[in-house]
């Protein structure tokens, strides 16, 4: 193993089966299930797959998706836009947490 | 991304404007054989059904020199159909009950005989087809009428626009494409064409600016819809979602680009049977400027003529073409992924 991420390891994503069938076929299911057109469209679905691989930052995800989303005729404006609500939910929490540490360097201070 | 060079790849006498070489490539590819494919689902040999539809290119010469052209058009080009052999592809058409007769390119509007062409087909009653690139409408004076012409005979025009914003659309087809099929749209609908109640068809055609799929034909529809009629007030029918098959300035660009293995592997995962049995050249001739006949205008740009007794229009025989065996090659995995494709979008 020369590299922890090898791009042609997306294509072995199912063989993670091999080791857990029961499990993977419940997890692949489950998964083709949430991505079908439903109460949102199956477009929505994929700029918020996009959105949610930059935040959890999984390179595998970011490549499926920001394929996924052409083929579901996004534009790298829409694409983009979506990255940046993730960007500003990550900023966002980051910063929402700084009322705690405001909280506790109040109670600590005179 | 792509540059484009505003030259055919005949005129920089690249090596992929040689039709045995881009066969070779789609040959080299280590990808199960399309025969195989069809070989799974009883497919093989592939017949033909009926020949419904004329696709007649009436020559290679184009405006515009997009980069995914898989005719390698442009304005250097200049093989063009005669009126001769117009007239050949005339008597033929009386020997068929064809019930369509479609008009490519290159951009059909510059053959000086297009539009006496038209007039004839027109009179024959035939529905017809013209794929019209917008951009020719209003690159000269003398094509500011066509909307007129095109209405007078109740063409349905058929157009290319990849897309509602101008990056995606000048990427592809050329700095400025966007804003003047803008225009030339504008001028469409203003004599009737895409509005509800005229009759008049004004069909957009999609396919991808890059190396990946279409998206869901009608969803993409919807979204054009929406789009087109808020930002400039263009209405349209039917929205065609097209896939860019593997030659000519579009495999050029897939190999330029490394994206030639992927896409390939992605044509073939996305194999669907359904669509292989609906795929054009079932129902479709296509006739080429010179008067030879193919299976479909990919055929023709790789010179794989009909396997039928007349294989030009001097010796048409119907009955053989009709009875025919298609030839297929690696390249027709781009009309069986997914929803499959067609000059008549999706066929599956
Ligand atoms: S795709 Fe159509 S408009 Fe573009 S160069 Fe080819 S024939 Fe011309
Ligand atoms: S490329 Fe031509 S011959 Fe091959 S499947 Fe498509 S229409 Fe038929």
């Amino acid at each position: 193993m020369k590299t922890y991420y090898d791009p042609d390891d997306l294509k072995k994503f199912g063989k993670i089966k091999d080791f857990q069938p029961e499990l993977g076929e419940k997890f692949f299911d489950y998964y083709g299930s949430v991505f079908e057109e439903g109460a949102l469209t199956a477009r929505e679905k994929s700029l918020i797959a996009l959105a949610v691989s930059h935040a959890v930052q999984c390179a595998y995800c970011i490549d499926a998706y920001t394929e996924d989303a052409m083929e579901k005729g996004c534009d790298e404006e829409q694409m983009m836009e979506a990255v940046h609500v993730a960007a500003a939910i990550k900023s966002g929490s980051t910063l929402v947490h700084s009322v705690q540490m405001m909280n506790k360097y109040k109670q600590l201070s005179m | 991304m792509g540059v484009l060079t505003h030259k055919s790849l005949s005129a920089q006498k690249h090596e992929l404007s040689e039709v045995d070489r881009q066969l070779e490539l789609l040959k080299q590819a280590d990808l199960t054989p399309f025969q195989d494919k069809l070989s799974e689902t009883d497919l093989f040999p592939l017949k033909a059904l009926n020949v419904d539809v004329f696709q007649i290119n009436v020559g290679k010469m184009c405006n515009q020199v997009c980069n995914h052209c898989h005719v390698d058009a442009g304005p250097d080009r200049k093989e063009i159909m005669t009126r001769e052999t117009m007239q050949q592809c005339l008597d033929a058409i009386d020997k068929t009950t064809c019930s369509t007769v479609d008009l490519t390119g290159g951009a059909p509007e510059m053959n000086p005989d297009f539009r006496w062409f038209v007039e004839q087909l027109s009179a024959k009653g035939k529905k017809i087809i013209v794929r019209c690139n917008l951009t020719i409408i209003v690159a000269n004076k003398k094509y500011n009428d066509l909307p007129e012409f095109f209405k007078k005979h109740k063409i349905e025009v058929a157009s290319s626009l990849p897309y509602f914003t101008s990056a995606k659309t000048d990427a592809q087809r050329g700095d400025g494409v966007f804003d003047k099929s803008i225009k030339a749209l504008k001028m469409l609908n203003e004599v009737g064409y895409g509005k509800e109640g005229t009759g008049l068809v004004l069909d957009l055609v999609y396919n991808p600016s890059g190396a990946f799929l279409p998206p869901d034909q009608l969803s993409l529809q919807a979204d054009f819809k929406k789009k087109l009629k808020t930002r400039f007030d263009i209405v349209f029918n039917q929205l065609y979602a097209i896939t860019n098959l593997p030659i000519s300035r579009y495999l050029e660009y897939l190999v330029a680009s490394e994206n030639y293995e992927g896409y390939m592997n992605k044509l073939v995962e996305a194999y669907n049977p359904v669509a292989a049995s609906n795929v054009m050249c079932r129902n479709t001739i296509s006739i080429g400027w010179d008067g030879y006949i193919f299976d479909c205008d990919f055929n023709q740009m790789l010179d794989l003529k009909v396997a039928a007794k007349g294989q030009h229009l001097k010796d048409f025989d119907i009955e053989s073409l009709v009875n025919r065996t298609i030839i297929v090659n690696q390249h027709c995995y781009g009309c069986t992924a997914g929803s499959g494709s067609s000059c008549g979008g999706t066929v599956a």
